[in-house]
């Protein structure tokens, strides 16, 4: 039962929200929306559900244009980041309000909400309020009542961000083990790319009210279409530095240049944009092809596994993330290698070329 | 080497307001206190009477029919301004310029001084001069404040209403703009009515600060003098003798000091278990958090 926007726009007064956009989502997995605050996630969300109507476009579920029906009768589900849950009922009786709207029979709401509390380890729960509850109880109450509906459509929107960092990874992983082998559509938005790359699924990247890519996580992220959708899709940010192509050469600056790898042997000459992940950027030097960089320290961050650099190389600031401890001074100058066979290349309008 | 070194004027610091709450309310509670069980018939020579006065007041019948009204009045106007300062606040807007041309014309009530409400109800509701008193006999209404005890109610419940639904209201809607946006898109995936969304989700969002307005209410309600005072004076005969107003006539009208201050103590009195059995019934089931 897949969910398909063709050509949806919205706009709100004169400021568009979401450009024209087109995407068909997966029926397998989790489809993940990723961008920015403000990119537009949430509002594409609620096109989705038929909470907001497009401005244009159409919104077609299982083959049928439901862009007029109204979201209580689409049998669409969702959970927020604020945890919302009826504040004056128990846990069970929260769990059972959809199946109550529903008119499903007593002893039939009962079956399902204790099998849907077991399976998110609500059992003991059952006759607590919500304000009994932590952070986290309160939203595998809320992901309860999502799921316990067999909604077709379920649309997460940043569930794990107002939870504490060791309930996030622990919901998290329960996350896709809680979808599997269920027959629905799942939304997911994130602003934060690892998670991103946690869930797997598909991904959309999306920039300003604009989808700028969508197809299989490990796909968007490894192959970006264009600087946005790699510029949204790392975090920390990814470096970006102009470069110049010729006689076979990449030109970063008077000190940086290397051989053209690959893909890169092929471009013609001219300039460029290169994109580089900071963890391609390694104060050791690694067995891959390296151009080397001089820095200086700006910023030296040390997390017990991983070291974040921040340096310059003239009027350019760059961040390297690598494993282990590599200590540094803030006005050292330091020495870092490129693995350039990782570099992507942009054209001026953006898209990847290389 | 670092010792700690005791530094009493630390208490320099209070004393500010332990002087203010001494001047405010120590020192004329004891004073009551001290009244209220004494008899003086003047030279400022005084008796021990002990709980003398305090049996008068308990068993005086006027005092019964002050309380009597005093609780009518209190409870008709919370029966009124608290639904409809809830109905008013949940039509106001919830975002655009409005917001703010409604929140200004709400708080403008509250702004005025209380003894000028009461004379511009006096005035407005004078059956000879007023606006409202020419319309209501206008309409064919019998309708005199100064001499029927109804139309005397009438008024001074409708100048209440008008005075203090505000302060319901504009609490009412702080607590609705509280609630997230996404409560009310939840419940319009559940397909929940909009009563069911009043009675799960604005009803006990709005609780806390319902109680407040409603214990605010209580207790300003229940202490009101300056209103009713310039509006009837108590009039016509005693139909609109509240407490307070009682209370004046006993200590300034009569000099009566000791009924008066015992009579004080027994109203504070009652206003503080009032006040707790509406809180501990409000607050009643409530969650830790």
């Amino acid at each position: 039962m897949p969910l398909e926007l063709r050509s949806v726009t919205k706009r709100v007064g004169a400021h568009a929200h979401i450009h024209d956009t087109s995407v068909r989502l997966a029926e397998e997995g989790f489809n993940i929306l990723l961008g920015t605050t403000l990119s537009g996630k949430t509002t594409l969300m609620q096109l989705m559900a038929g909470l907001e109507q497009p401005t244009s476009g159409t919104v077609w579920f299982a083959g049928r244009n439901v862009t007029r029906i109204a979201v209580q009768r689409r049998n669409v589900a969702m959970v927020y980041q604020q945890f919302i849950n009826y504040p004056n009922f128990t846990v069970f009786e929260n769990i059972a309000s959809p199946l109550r709207v529903a008119r499903v029979p007593a002893p039939e709401i009962d079956k399902r909400v204790r099998r849907m509390a077991d399976l998110l380890r609500l059992g003991p729960l059952l006759q607590r309020r919500p304000a009994e509850l932590s952070g986290g109880q309160q939203q595998r109450t809320a992901l309860a009542r999502a799921l316990v509906r067999d909604a077709d459509l379920v649309l997460l929107d940043e569930p794990l961000a107002n939870l504490d960092f060791k309930l996030r990874e622990e919901l998290r992983d329960e996350l896709p083990k809680l979808f599997a082998g269920r027959r629905c559509t799942v939304v997911f938005a994130t602003s934060e790319p690892m998670e991103a790359l946690l869930l797997g699924g598909h991904t959309a990247a999306l920039h300003q009210g604009r989808i700028t890519q969508f197809g299989p996580t490990a796909e968007v992220y490894r192959r970006p279409v264009d600087l946005l959708t790699a510029q949204v899709f790392s975090n920390p940010p990814i470096n970006t530095a102009p470069v110049t192509k010729q006689a076979g050469s990449i030109v970063l600056s008077d000190t940086v240049r290397w051989p053209a790898q690959g893909h890169q042997q092929q471009i013609p000459d001219g300039p460029y944009t290169i994109g580089i992940r900071p963890h391609h950027v390694s104060p050791v030097a690694g067995g891959h092809t390296a151009a080397r960089i001089d820095g200086n320290v700006l910023v030296a961050e040390i997390s017990g596994s991983e070291s974040t650099i921040h340096f310059s190389h003239g009027p350019l600031t760059w961040v390297s993330q690598s494993h282990g401890v590599h200590p540094s001074q803030v006005g050292d100058i330091a020495r870092f290698h490129l693995d350039v066979g990782q570099c992507l290349f942009f054209d001026a309008d953006g898209r990847r070329v290389a | 080497m670092d010792a700690k070194t005791e530094n009493q004027r630390g208490w320099l610091y209070v004393l500010p307001v332990v002087v203010l709450v001494a001047c405010n309310a120590v020192i004329p509670l004891m004073a009551v206190v001290n009244y209220s069980v004494q008899e003086t018939f003047g030279n400022n020579v005084f008796f021990f009477e002990g709980v003398k006065w305090f049996q008068q007041v308990l068993h005086s019948e006027r005092f019964h029919a002050a309380l009597l009204r005093q609780l009518a009045f209190t409870g008709i106007i919370l029966v009124i301004e608290v639904p409809l300062g809830v109905a008013i606040a949940l039509a106001m807007p919830r975002r655009g310029p409005w917001v703010s041309v409604c929140l200004v014309l709400m708080a403008l009530p509250l702004l005025i001084p209380w003894n000028v409400v009461g004379a511009m109800w006096n005035i407005f509701a004078l059956p000879d001069i007023g606006m409202l008193g020419r319309l209501l006999n206008g309409l064919g209404l019998n309708y005199n404040y100064t001499q029927q005890p109804f139309s005397a109610w009438a008024t001074l419940i409708a100048m209440d209403v008008w005075h203090w639904t505000s302060l319901v209201v504009l609490l009412a809607y702080a607590g609705l703009s509280s609630i997230p946006d996404a409560y009310y898109q939840a419940a319009k995936i559940d397909g929940a009515s909009s009563w069911a969304v009043f009675r799960y989700i604005q009803l006990p969002k709005m609780k806390r600060v319902l109680t407040i307005a409603v214990l605010l209410r209580f207790m300003d309600s229940f202490n009101i003098y300056t209103e009713p005072f310039v509006l009837t004076g108590g009039g016509p005969g005693n139909s609109t003798t509240l407490l307070s107003i009682d209370l004046v006539k006993i200590a300034l009208g009569q000099f009566d000091l000791g009924p008066a201050a015992a009579m004080s103590i027994i109203y504070f009195l009652i206003i503080l278990a009032l006040s707790w059995i509406f809180y501990t019934v409000m607050t009643r089931g409530e969650g830790q958090s």
